[in-house]
């Protein structure tokens, strides 16, 4: 049950628990615990929303940074991977296998803030042997949402 | 002088009575911004790699007739799907008919199988072009009233009531059209045993066997000693949201087969090539994206059920297709009356039951395939409007 709860919220978190319920017939009440202790247990970490920032003229410069890192004893690429996460700049990290090891979302105000993150906070890093600064250009789909252009469903207004 | 045109148009036809709610749909075109209920189709496209497969098609030139029975290759992954999803076996060679949509497909079977005269037993209400076909085809349709206290299920001793030896077949279609009522094996079993005391065929529309909600669908065809005289119609427009392309087949003996084939050669002489490749493709890969339809249906249809309830339109829970039927008659209107009402007072556009026949009065028709937030608009529309109108 708390799958298809987190399946309805993760689609629309503004879904209350009463419409839920009625989506699943699980009581609302029911329904409410489950969700209640899905934030507590940070399986629900956020409720958020995607915004095409560009309709209201307000452009954030974003980045995807490659970073090769030496993994070290014990830790493998977790520690060095924390050292980065917790600088606010750093959006999302991922540890990937390929040709680098981590992959960091940056955002920023402007490209030389982003620019100067990677070179005084991010590359300086021990054990960060080295990073490739990809900037992004244009965003045409986020999280599932195709920001311009997305198709309209044309039908007739009644079919037997 | 000219040819007086007014009496040269086919008795047959003209024994189709015009639609009765042909004024609603006239008042329907003439308001803006309504939410439709009304729609019988999904509200997704056909998913992308459906649409992907049959545009590198026409890049690749296919864009010529097919055989008469459809592409063999589409042919072939039909028999495995109906191999697969019910242990059916059907050759691709002669007991299968590809078709523009189940609609061909029950045209077809009409003509290939009627005498003048010959009847068809039914369900009212029904999808509307049922007892349509059976008369363009010469034959009679003799209707079984079905209601909601039964779940609009139609009963195997209602039907043998209604046998003469004029009857040739029974067509049934369950996930129902109008009335989303499924039909549970052992019920659909007793109709077969009718059908097998009285030789009868039947004709069985499965367009939504794949919208069932928490139920199981039984293909009438897997029933025992049934498949011989069963033809089976199904497509691809409501599971995998592929209702533009008129796409459909027919399963059956091989003389029923090559019968409707006659007429398919000399009428329609092959489904749309690109159709046929866009089917392909579903039947190759399509499952999940409908699997994913089918869970955010149910939800909508929990939402509807319940709302109309609350509302006090008394609705059973309907387990297949994407229609609820609730009843308005604690409103004192007819069925017209109220659509038309509702769609004047609240800008919400339902079908009145009596679209799909006599016994849908009292009802009409709420589709759900659309989205979350306007069925909830229009269910606190539909409650505003039946609390002015309730009778004390």
């Amino acid at each position: 049950m708390i799958k298809e709860i987190l399946k309805i919220l993760e689609n629309d978190a503004r879904t209350t628990a009463k419409q839920i319920s009625t989506m699943t017939g699980t009581p609302s009440d029911e329904v409410a615990k489950i969700i209640k202790q899905a934030e507590k247990d940070r399986t629900i970490l956020k409720y958020k929303t995607i915004i095409n920032w560009e309709k209201v003229g307000d452009e954030q410069v974003w980045a995807l940074i490659e970073v090769k890192v030496a993994p070290q004893r014990d830790v493998g690429f977790d520690s060095i991977a924390e050292r980065i996460y917790r600088f606010p700049q750093a959006r999302s990290v991922y540890l990937l296998s390929g040709t680098y090891d981590l992959l960091v979302l940056v955002a920023g105000k402007t490209m030389h803030e982003v620019a100067d993150f990677v070179s005084q906070k991010l590359a300086p890093i021990e054990g960060v042997q080295g990073t490739v600064t990809h900037f992004m250009l244009k965003r045409y789909k986020e999280d599932g949402e195709i920001l311009e252009g997305r198709e309209e469903i044309r039908r007739q207004p009644v079919i037997l | 002088m000219s040819i007086r045109v007014q009496g040269l148009t086919s008795q047959r036809v003209n024994q189709i009575a015009p639609s009765g709610i042909r004024r609603f749909f006239d008042l329907l075109a003439s308001i803006e911004g309504i939410i439709s209920l009304g729609i019988g189709e999904p509200d997704f496209a056909t998913p992308w790699h459906i649409r992907e497969a049959a545009i590198y098609s026409l890049e690749k030139g296919y864009t010529m007739y097919t055989s008469n029975l459809g592409m063999p290759e589409l042919r072939q992954e039909l028999s495995r799907y109906l191999k697969d999803n019910y242990e059916l076996d059907y050759d691709p060679d002669s007991e299968l008919l590809i078709t523009v949509g189940v609609s061909e497909g029950l045209d077809l079977t009409m003509r290939a199988i009627l005498n003048p005269g010959d009847e068809v037993i039914m369900p009212d209400p029904c999808y509307v072009s049922y007892s349509a076909c059976v008369i363009l085809a010469g034959g009679t349709p003799i209707m079984v009233p079905t209601n909601q206290e039964s779940n609009f299920e139609i009963s195997a001793a209602d039907i043998e009531a209604r046998v003469t030896n004029k009857t040739k077949a029974i067509l049934i279609g369950y996930p129902a059209n109008p009335t989303g009522a499924v039909m549970s094996k052992e019920k659909l079993a007793q109709i077969a045993e009718v059908a097998q005391r009285h030789q009868l065929l039947v004709i069985s529309d499965e367009i939504y066997a794949k919208l069932v909600y928490g139920v199981e669908h039984t293909c009438f065809a897997t029933l025992p000693e049934i498949k011989e005289s069963t033809i089976l119609l199904g497509g691809f427009s409501k599971a995998y949201a592929m209702t533009g392309w008129r796409i459909g087949y027919a399963a059956a003996n091989k003389e029923v087969i090559a019968s409707m084939n006659k007429i398919h050669q000399y009428t329609m002489l092959c489904a749309s090539i690109m159709a046929q490749v866009a089917a392909i493709e579903a039947l190759k890969s399509g499952e999940s994206s409908s699997a994913e339809m089918v869970e955010e249906y149910n939800r909508r249809r929990l939402t509807i059920v319940q709302g109309l309830n609350d509302i006090g339109l008394s609705c059973f829970e309907s387990r297949g297709a994407f229609y609820a039927f609730p009843s308005i008659k604690g409103t004192g209107m007819t069925s017209e009356e109220f659509a038309e009402k509702l769609l004047i007072e609240e800008k919400v556009a339902v079908v009145p039951g009596t679209a799909f026949g006599e016994c849908g009065e009292g009802h009409v028709r709420c589709c759900y395939a659309t989205s979350l937030a306007d069925i909830e608009e229009a269910l606190s529309r539909m409650g505003r409007f039946v609390k002015k109108h309730k009778k004390v």
